[in-house]
């Protein structure tokens, strides 16, 4: 038992921490020990003599007819079977060398199958082009590929607004169409001109579309109905938070589009709006309130 | 009375007989069959007790159309959709084969629900046979697995999105939800990764342990025997005689569903 707790702690180490690893690594070997300690306990303790009565028969007895008399081997005490160590001996072997051989085959198969969900999560930052293409105070989609590698199946959107200058810094928010309920795209409530799709061929090889809105109020989502204002602050319906947003960086004057973040609660609007922050989370999941204590830990994003 | 079999009706009898009789005195098997077809039930067992055949039915419909849909479907991003497009409209029967596959999956699920109730109301899930039923709960729950990755792999805006919010509602579960929703995922986004994930998880993790517990299933069926309806005079004990009728049924003697006198 204590075995198996000991290499769940390093296979859960290896996601989570060294640390960890080490404590697992720990408890495995002194449960490993106790427990070979354990099955040889049978044949390392010197059995106890037979009693001599019954291994020294008294005296020659006269032939006898195979089918007839005592059979040839008397039968064993009760005692002595038991603790023969042979045939311990064996059965430990079988069943060790069984459990070792499985989990030689078993611990790298499961390890291919779990481990890689947790390994080299992050993606590159993502260019959106010259920020000349993003008008003061006008809200954007943009549909970009978080991995071009991957194709389609990795295409996002986030809602774009240029909030002016701040301290001689351009200011965005940018807003992940992943609802805070359970994942479903958040629609924009305002006109999406498509007709005036502005597209920006980018240094990673993509080509991102930017469609502007007219006169966004609002972020709606079209499975259950929740409902964010155009700071993402949750008004209706079952979402536990805010929207996430994105961080950025302006680098040769191209916004790059780096990593997402979770929301708890937006204060004030714009470029001077006051963002609780949280590490990014899952949807469904509270990241501030009473009920954080129910996701202490978010495996690597 | 039987007529008695002339020497060659004899002898053909016995030749086709050889290769049965060949296999039995091998392994035993064919008394092992006749034993599991012809073993003995309560007399008053009813067309309820149908529901569990019925559902091992619903199961291997879906394994054998399952395993030739696997001959034409491609588990990845790209292609998968077209491929479900393509087993629809240009395989031959392939509608019929997908069609009974999308709808057995439906059936297989409901014929659970059914079996699981005549069990419950039957009270047959009591001692000797609460094993089974635990075994029954996991087969329930594999089954609904089933169902939620192979609704994934037409690879529409439907299913992709259905997977998204039931990945997501796994996530919800408090301290291990963020985790498991990543090990589902194969990553912390939905990926190429997903979709064949989802696939060798439907066809070939899960129908594994479904056949491992069905085997288990049965066995204890068999080793435990069919359990009689509630209101079964056998069960009861049926050679007690009849008490003699002095009053009002239900008042001073048992009516027939027990009463108030015992």
């Amino acid at each position: 038992m204590g075995f198996a707790v000991g290499i769940v702690c390093i296979l859960v180490g290896l996601i989570v921490s060294w640390p960890a690893v080490a404590v697992g690594a720990a408890i495995t070997l002194i449960f490993g020990f106790l427990w070979v300690r354990d099955v040889t306990h049978g044949y390392r303790t010197v059995p106890e003599p037979p009693p001599a009565d019954a291994a020294a028969p008294a005296e020659p007895a006269p032939a006898i007819p195979a089918h007839k008399g005592p059979a040839a081997m008397p039968e064993p005490e009760p005692g002595e079977v038991a603790s023969y160590p042979r045939s311990k001996f064996l059965e430990g072997a079988t069943l060790g060398l069984g459990a070792v051989i499985g989990g030689i085959v078993t611990v790298p198969a499961v390890g291919f199958a779990v481990v890689p969900a947790f390994l080299d999560q992050g993606d590159d930052d993502i260019d959106l082009g010259p920020i000349s293409n993003f008008a003061e105070g006008q809200w954007l989609i943009a549909h970009f590929e978080l991995d071009p590698a991957d194709g389609g199946v990795s295409r996002r959107t986030a809602y774009i607004r240029y909030n002016g200058l701040l301290e001689n810094q351009p200011s965005f928010t940018i807003v992940s169409n992943r609802c805070a309920h359970l994942g479903c795209p958040v629609q924009p409530g305002g006109l999406v001109q498509t007709d005036k799709t502005k597209d920006a061929k980018t240094s990673g090889g993509q080509d991102i579309q930017l469609i502007p809105i007219l006169g966004l109020s609002s972020f709606t989502c079209p499975c259950h109905g929740g409902s964010y204002d155009d700071e993402g602050n949750r008004t209706a319906g079952p979402p536990v938070r805010a929207l996430d947003r994105y961080s950025y960086s302006i680098r040769n004057g191209r916004l790059f589009l780096g990593g997402a973040f979770s929301v708890g609660r937006v204060e004030g609007k714009g470029a001077n709006a006051r963002i609780s922050k949280y590490n990014l989370a899952g949807p469904g999941q509270h990241v501030d309130g009473p009920e954080q204590w129910f996701y202490p830990m978010q495996p690597p994003h | 009375m039987p007529r008695k079999k002339s020497a060659r009706m004899q002898q053909l009898e016995t030749a086709m007989m050889y290769p049965v009789d060949w296999i039995e005195e091998r392994s035993g098997l064919i008394g092992g069959v006749r034993y599991f077809l012809f073993r003995k039930v309560p007399g008053d067992t009813n067309w309820f007790h149908t529901l569990g055949s019925a559902t091992l039915t619903a199961f291997l419909v879906q394994l054998i159309t399952g395993v030739i849909l696997a001959m034409y479907y491609k588990p990845s991003p790209d292609e998968a959709y077209e491929s479900i497009r393509h087993i629809t409209d240009d395989v031959t029967l392939g509608w019929l084969v997908r069609g009974m596959h999308r709808w057995g999956a439906s059936c297989f699920i409901i014929l659970m629900f059914f079996h699981m109730a005549r069990v419950f109301l039957f009270g047959a899930y009591k001692y000797p046979r609460e094993l089974n039923w635990i075994i029954g709960v996991l087969l329930l729950a594999l089954g609904m697995f089933e169902g939620f990755t192979g609704y994934l792999l037409p690879w529409d805006q439907t299913s992709y999105w259905a997977t998204v919010v039931g990945i997501n509602i796994n996530g919800t579960a408090p301290f291990l939800g963020p985790f498991i929703s990543s090990l589902l995922r194969g990553g912390s986004e939905i990926g190429p990764d997903t979709l064949a994930r989802f696939y060798s998880i439907h066809m070939l993790i899960l129908p594994g342990a479904i056949i491992g517990l069905i085997g288990l299933h049965l066995y204890l069926v068999i080793r435990l025997g069919v359990s009689s309806p509630p209101w079964s005079r056998d069960a009861a004990g049926a050679d007690r005689p009849e008490p003699e009728v002095t009053a009002r049924p239900g008042l001073t003697r048992p009516g027939p569903r027990g009463g108030i006198a015992r």
